[in-house]
Parts: structure tokens; C-alpha cells; sequence
């Protein structure tokens, strides 16, 4: 074969098809520009690590013809993110990465004029547990010490986390009830903030999700005393659960994918399509387990009935805190 | 010592052909991404983070590092040659290279620029190498009360220099803390000064907004005043001689500004609560206030260039010892390189320089040669930037407003923000006609998002006691510092009053 200009183009051209995923040809409905990849926190948090993740394993395997774009809007525990993705100009290009807040934030600032159910499932992607950690260098090395300890500190013992009605505070809450505990709580910015001043001892314990505490854990210097999973956690086989103590309460953060309200239907079914794909990628199997997350698999009708559950338990975990 | 012969395999392995290659385009990418107005190496990391799944972590990282550091040496050059800061972290570069572009000089702040920004990335490098598991300690003593003394020793900086209308620069100050207020508060999720009800106002107001807004359109309204639309363009001249005479003007008038850069910047740098923006600003703010000739700053002095640019430098290379030693990012662009870092398989933290040694001591080995690829690249562009501002300020003006226009859009990519900007040119052209300094309140926008919640949660600790700023051992000492700072030009002013009372009498 003469290879010319026009032949070698068509040699491009043709190996450029066959590499191009079946699925995607087989779409009516693909993306025109970029995508606005909203992350309902701050950069170097739990959902923040599992978007760039996730844009890199699309990238990485070239599953989408426009890339998605990461774009952080933390600002009031996730307010903003909500009505930046609610009031987008393109609902077809504009998806997020949510966290429990998805559900508490409209809760509790009603002037925000958010309904969850106006936005479109896409994917649930895992849920995380949350630990409760202390450094080394407190001596606590049991949940039991820890509750004397608090006790004993009356008020003063000091514990960081994401923000008044942020999950964390939710299961801080739900501790000081039901122990009797009086804790001085500070807010941080993110899930990356409170671990590095629980490193630094500025804080004397924290409720993060073991993906924020996991360097620390395993240079040995956070020690995690209690989970607040159903069953113990397969990456912490010695941690008792709360359940375990006689509490029944277990707490995880979602790990979510929506899109904006007033999303196409052939959109919505082109990111369900491509994030099952992400979730069934070595990749992010390979994640959840290293991250100790829990698959939650659900269909798109099945995460409607999801939020709406989640909404009115967190109407009771929010009516107990008096928020 | 072990120290130095991991950092020679690192070096070996950074100079290995595919590695120097990342360097190379990595560094000349990041230049010009950093000399686009609104995009900075955040965008540049961001953007190419993709690119580097077709290559081995180590070199991956590499590109990215090289990248930044490019983008640090490459904000400069807008700042100095058209006004507009080219990245939030080259804002201070402009308070002092522009006045000196327009006087003709702008090949002198430029090659000064580059000199400051090399001695930073390389003393910086040095701290990083021999210190980097006590500077982390250190990094990690700075709470909450910690970080909001050494903003409040940034402001003083401001405040107490004196020679200014001290009124004025409160003014500019406070101005400065409630645009940076604007938003959600932090502490109780609140949304608050969500002016006029406009969801563009609920994201805050970015800092590059304002930024762009007053020194690339308020400074060409300024040009267009002052002139009356006669502007005679400089032409600047650009020899070999005349290069190598800039580098010995440079080395002598800037090495103060360098040597106060390169550490302070490295020191703020390390902070993940600051960053090489914050580091930027205070260690130009310093660089005036120990300098024998603090009313240059401001109208094109040397030092006033060398500071911010030694420090932007320096600190991004402190910015990287919070991510690689404890895992947490010390600015915007780390944590996108962070990011990377999980899904390259590698799990930042105390156990990265245990664990996975080589690519540690590669990546810093590459710091190394990347800013001396930066310095040489640089220099060698010089005269390709002098030349853009030989044209004409009748071409240059509408240039410069639409370079403002599409750096204040690529942000945040929200048409608010351009009608913001533009209002905020206004603003500031009008503050300037009545004599207020604006380098304050650009300060302020920056440094009150940090100052406000570290005080709040502070107070929280102590359960309101404000003594908790005296009596911790870091905090203590410098906060009295800068109270004697803030309040020296006052017990100066006094002093001055009750010699003139006397006086006549």
C-alpha cells in the first residue's frame, strides 16, 4: 500500500473509531462541552479526594468525549453548591458530588428554597463510615477512657470537625446524649483541616471518615476507638462499633452522584451509564476497599426513596441536636 | 550525609531523559499559563492533570511541579508588563513592577523578578531538603490562635509604616475585610452581605475578581486620566549589555526584598491555613517596612519586586512539605496534586517519605532543576515580553481590557463576576483620585477569610478569653509584636504632637 497523506488520515480516522468505547456510540445524547463537575466541599476533603478520583478514572479511560471539570463550592455547608447547581444555566452539563449535607443543608436553611427531589439521581457511589480518632500521645487507647476523660475535662475537652449540622456534628451530637458528655466543638473548613490539627494536637479528638485519618493511622500516630458502622469494619478489625456498646445508631456519609434539576432525561441516562461504568472499574472497587467504603448500589428510583428516607431521619437527628 | 546523597539519586533521576523533558515543558507551559491574566498554576495543574496518565507517577508529578513552579515565574510578567496580575500570587509584584515598566525599566523588574523568584525556589529548596521533618513539626504546632497572630502581624505590617495617611490605609483595610466577609461564614454556615440578594455574591467574592479589577482596569482608567490619551510609550531597549548591567542593578537594589522573600515566604508557605499569596503580601509588606528607602515602595522599587517574587516562589515549594510530609495541601494547587497523587496509587502522609523514597527524593531533585530551567527560560523570554510593550497604548489599552475581561471570567467561568470586576475598576479607579492606598484592602481581601475564623475558633478554645493570643509560647510572642507594630505610628504621632505643643510655647 502507497501510503499517502489521504490514506494515512484514514488510518487515523479508523483507529480512532475502533478505540472509541461501543457504549458511546450506541448514545443518542453525548456532551457538547465541558461538564461542570460541582464538589459540595472544600478542596483536599473526603468528597473532594472521590471527585478527583473519579475525574481521573474517566479520564484515564477515556470515557467521556468532554471532560469533566472539578469546581469546588464548599461555602455553607454546601449552600452554595446547592444553588449553583439548582439555578444552572445548562442542566444537561452540570452533575455533583454530594455529601450528607445534600440532605441537612436544605433542612436547615429553609430561606434557601431547595427541594432534593427536584434534582436527578445519577449514581450512588459508596457510603463512608465515620471513626472516632485521638492521637497516640493522649494515652486513650479505648472508648472507655475516652468517656472518663471526658467527663473528668467538664467541658473542656476540645473535639474539631466540619460544622454546626456537618455530619460529624451529627454523630458528636448523638455521643454527647447519649453519654452525657459536654464537648467544646470547632468548626474547621474541611475534613483535611481537622486531621492535620488533631495531628498537631490543637484538637483532642475528631469524627472523620478513615479516608481523612488514614496517613496518620498508619504512621501510627491517630488511634481509632470507635466506628459508627453497622458491623465492624473489615480495614479496622479491632474497632468496636457503637452498636456494639448498646446504642443503636450507625452513621455514614453518601458518596452520591445527582445531576441539576430539570436534567434531560437522555442526559441523566448518559451519566447513569457512565458512572456505572466508574463504579464497576477496578479502579474504584479497587477504592472502596481501601478507603473503607461500602458499596450501597442503587437505581435512580431507589435513590429517590433514599433521600427521601434520609431527609426525615435527618429531620429527627436535627429536631434532637434543637437545630 | 544520607540527606544529600538521596537528594543526588533524585537529581540523577530528574535529570534522566523523559524526566528533563517533563521539566523542560512543564516549566515553559507554566510560564505562559502564569502570564495569562486569570490563570494560574491552579488552572495549569488542573488542566494538564489529565496529560500525565501517559507517564510513570514519578515524572508525572514532576510535570506537574515544574508546572507550578513555571506558573510562579511566568505571573510576573503581566503583572510588570501590563499591569494586570497574571495569578493571585503575583498580585504584590505589580505594586512595584508596573510603576517601574512605566518608567522604562520594565527589563530590570523583569530580570529582577527572575533572580528573586530562582534565590527563593532555591533557598527554599535547601530548607526543604535539610528540614523537612522538623519544618513539618512546626508546620503542625500552628493552630488556630497561632495563624491568626501571625495574620494579625501581616496587617501590622501594613499599618505601621508609616509615611502613608495612616486613616486611609485603615480605611483601604476595613474595606478590604468586608469584601472578603461576603458569602458564607464559616463558623455557623450562615450566608451573610449576600449584597442585594444576588446568588453571585453567596460564592464570595474572589480574589482575583478584585485584583483584576483594580490593577488591570482601574490602572488603565488611571493611564487614560493622567494622560489625557497622550501616552507616549516607553521603548524599551533590550541588549545583552544592558541585560547584564539589570542583573547588577537587580543583585544590588533587590537583595534585601530576596532575602526577606525567600524565607518569610517559605515560613507562610508551609502553613496550610496561608499559602504563597499571603506569603506574597506580607513579605512585601515587611520588605518596606525594614527598608531605608520605604517611600520608593509603591513608585518602582527594586526590593518592592524582588520581595513578593522571591516569596511566591519560595512558598510554593513550602506548600509542598505540608502535602507530601502530613498529606494535607498547602494551597489550591497542591490539592490538586494531591488528588493525583491518590490515583497514581500513592498515599500521602507521614509514611510517604518512608514508604515510597524514590519518588519523594526524585520530586525534590526535579525542584531543583526545574527552577533552573525556569531562571534560563525565563531570561530568555525576556525580550519577547519587553517587546509586547512597545506597542503603541492606543493598541495595548483595549488589549489590556479584554485580557482583564477574560482572566476575571476563567475563574469562575460566571458572567457576574466580569460585571463585579468591572464595577470594582471603577471603585477603584475613584479611590485613587482621593489618594487611598489600595494595596491594603487587596491585603485585607486576602488575609481576612484566614484571620476571621482562626480568631473565632480561638475564642472558642478559650471560651472567649483573648489572653489564649498572649500565653501560648508561639502565639504569644508574636502577637505582641505586631500590636507594637499597629500601635508604634501612633505613639510616633503623639510624640510628634507634644513636641509642637512645646514648641511655641
Amino acid at each position: 500500500m502507497k501510503l499517502t497523506k489521504r490514506s494515512l488520515l484514514g488510518l487515523v480516522g479508523a483507529s480512532f473509531l475502533a478505540t472509541t468505547p461501543m457504549q458511546a456510540l450506541a448514545q443518542d445524547w453525548q456532551p457538547t462541552k465541558p461538564i461542570d463537575f460541582v464538589i459540595m466541599a472544600g478542596a483536599g476533603g473526603g468528597a473532594d479526594q472521590i471527585a478527583r478520583f473519579i475525574q481521573a478514572v474517566a479520564e484515564q479511560q477515556d470515557l467521556t468525549n468532554r471532560p469533566l471539570v472539578p469546581n469546588n463550592k464548599g461555602g455553607g455547608s454546601g449552600a452554595e453548591a446547592l444553588i449553583h447547581v439548582s439555578t444552572a444555566s445548562d442542566p444537561d452539563h452540570t452533575i455533583l458530588v454530594t455529601l450528607n449535607s445534600f440532605f441537612t443543608t436544605p433542612l436547615r436553611q429553609e430561606n434557601l428554597g431547595i427541594d432534593i427531589q427536584t434534582f436527578t439521581p445519577v449514581a450512588m457511589m459508596g457510603v463512608d463510615p465515620f471513626v472516632l480518632w485521638v492521637h497516640k500521645d493522649s494515652g486513650i487507647t479505648t472508648f472507655e477512657e475516652y468517656i472518663s476523660k471526658v467527663q473528668e475535662m467538664d467541658g473542656e475537652y476540645v473535639m474539631g470537625g466540619t460544622g454546626a449540622g456537618q455530619e460529624d456534628s451529627i454523630v458528636i451530637a448523638y455521643l454527647s446524649g447519649a453519654y452525657d458528655l459536654d464537648i467544646k466543638y470547632i468548626p474547621y473548613d474541611g475534613g483535611g483541616a481537622v486531621a492535620k490539627d488533631l495531628a498537631g494536637q490543637q484538637i483532642m479528638a475528631t469524627v472523620n471518615n478513615p479516608a481523612e485519618a488514614k496517613g496518620f493511622y498508619e504512621a501510627g500516630d491517630f488511634v481509632p476507638l470507635l466506628a459508627f458502622s453497622d458491623e465492624r469494619m473489615p480495614a479496622y478489625p479491632d474497632v468496636p462499633t457503637l452498636k456494639e456498646k448498646g446504642h443503636d445508631f450507625s452513621y455514614y456519609n453518601q458518596r452520591a452522584v445527582v445531576g441539576a434539576p430539570g436534567m434531560s432525561d437522555e442526559a441523566a441516562a448518559y451519566y447513569q451509564d457512565l458512572f456505572t461504568t466508574i463504579y464497576e472499574s477496578e479502579e474504584w472497587q479497587g477504592y472502596l476497599t481501601s478507603e473503607s467504603l461500602s458499596p450501597l448500589w442503587m437505581n435512580a428510583d431507589e435513590q429517590r426513596d433514599y433521600w427521601a428516607l434520609q431527609v426525615e431521619n435527618h429531620m429527627e437527628l436535627l429536631a434532637a441536636l434543637g437545630e | 550525609m544520607e540527606v544529600l546523597s538521596l537528594l543526588g539519586d533524585g537529581m540523577i533521576l530528574s535529570l534522566q531523559p523523559l524526566n528533563l523533558m517533563m521539566i523542560l515543558i512543564g516549566v515553559t507551559v507554566g510560564l505562559f499559563i502564569g502570564a495569562m491574566p486569570g490563570l494560574g498554576s491552579v488552572n495549569g495543574v488542573a488542566i494538564l492533570l489529565p496529560v500525565t496518565f501517559l507517564v510513570p507517577p514519578g515524572s508525572a508529578i514532576i510535570f506537574l511541579a515544574a508546572i507550578y513552579y513555571g506558573a510562579m515565574y511566568g505571573g510576573a510578567v503581566s503583572s510588570i508588563t501590563l499591569g494586570i496580575p497574571g495569578a493571585s500570587t503575583a498580585v504584590a509584584t505589580t505594586f512595584d513592577g508596573r510603576p517601574l515598566a512605566k518608567k522604562g525599566r520594565a527589563s530590570l523588574a523583569l530580570v529582577t523578578a527572575a533572580l528573586a523568584s530562582f534565590v527563593g525556589g532555591t533557598i527554599a529548596n535547601v530548607l526543604f531538603t535539610l528540614f523537612a521533618p522538623l519544618l513539618a513539626s512546626v508546620a503542625l504546632s500552628f493552630g488556630p490562635p497561632e495563624v491568626f497572630a501571625l495574620m494579625l502581624l501581616a496587617f501590622a505590617t501594613f499599618v505601621g509604616l508609616g509615611g502613608d495617611d495612616i486613616p486611609k490605609t485603615v480605611f483601604s483595610i476595613c474595606l478590604g475585610l468586608v469584601l472578603g466577609a461576603v458569602g458564607f461564614d464559616q463558623i455557623s454556615g450562615a450566608p451573610r452581605l449576600v449584597l442585594f440578594d444576588y446568588n453571585g455574591f453567596l460564592q464570595g467574592i474572589g480574589f482575583l475578581v478584585l485584583a483584576i479589577g483594580v490593577y488591570g482596569i482601574g490602572e488603565m482608567l488611571w493611564t487614560i486620566d493622567q494622560t489625557r490619551g497622550d501616552v507616549t510609550a516607553t521603548t524599551p531597549k533590550m541588549t545583552v549589555k544592558g541585560m547584564a548591567s539589570d542583573t547588577k542593578e537587580a543583585a544590588k537594589k533587590g537583595w534585601k526584598g530576596t532575602m526577606i522573600g525567600s524565607f518569610l515566604g517559605f515560613f507562610v508557605g508551609i502553613l496550610p491555613a496561608a499559602g504563597a499569596t499571603p506569603g506574597s503580601l506580607m513579605s512585601y509588606g515587611v520588605a518596606k517596612m525594614v527598608s531605608r528607602k520605604p517611600d520608593e515602595f509603591g513608585k518602582g522599587s527594586v526590593d518592592g519586586v524582588a520581595a513578593p517574587e522571591a516569596a511566591n516562589n519560595s512558598a510554593s515549594t513550602g506548600s509542598m512539605l505540608p502535602m507530601l510530609t502530613l498529606g494535607i495541601p498547602g494551597s489550591p494547587t497542591t490539592a490538586i496534586l494531591l488528588g493525583g497523587m491518590v490515583i497514581w496509587g500513592l498515599v500521602p502522609g507521614p509514611r510517604l517519605f518512608v514508604d515510597e523514597q524514590e519518588f519523594v527524593w526524585g520530586l525534590i531533585g526535579s525542584f531543583y532543576i526545574s527552577n533552573v530551567a525556569a531562571l534560563l527560560i525565563n531570561l530568555a523570554f525576556i525580550p519577547v515580553f519587553i517587546w509586547m510593550l512597545r506597542m503603541p497604548f492606543t493598541i495595548l489599552a483595549p488589549m489590556i481590557f479584554v485580557l482583564s475581561i477574560v482572566g476575571g471570567f476563567a475563574a469562575t467561568r460566571d458572567m457576574f463576576d466580569i460585571w463585579l470586576m468591572v464595577g470594582f475598576g471603577l471603585g477603584a479607579f475613584f479611590l485613587r483620585k482621593f489618594d487611598y492606598p489600595l494595596a491594603p484592602a487587596v491585603l485585607a481581601i486576602v488575609l481576612g477569610p484566614i484571620a476571621e475564623p482562626t480568631l473565632r475558633q480561638s475564642l472558642l478554645l478559650s471560651s472567649g478569653d483573648p489572653s489564649i493570643f498572649f500565653t501560648r509560647p508561639v502565639a504569644g510572642p508574636i502577637t505582641i509584636v505586631a500590636l507594637i507594630l499597629i500601635f508604634l505610628p501612633a505613639i510616633k504621632m503623639l510624640r510628634r504632637m507634644r513636641n509642637k505643643s512645646k514648641k511655641p510655647a
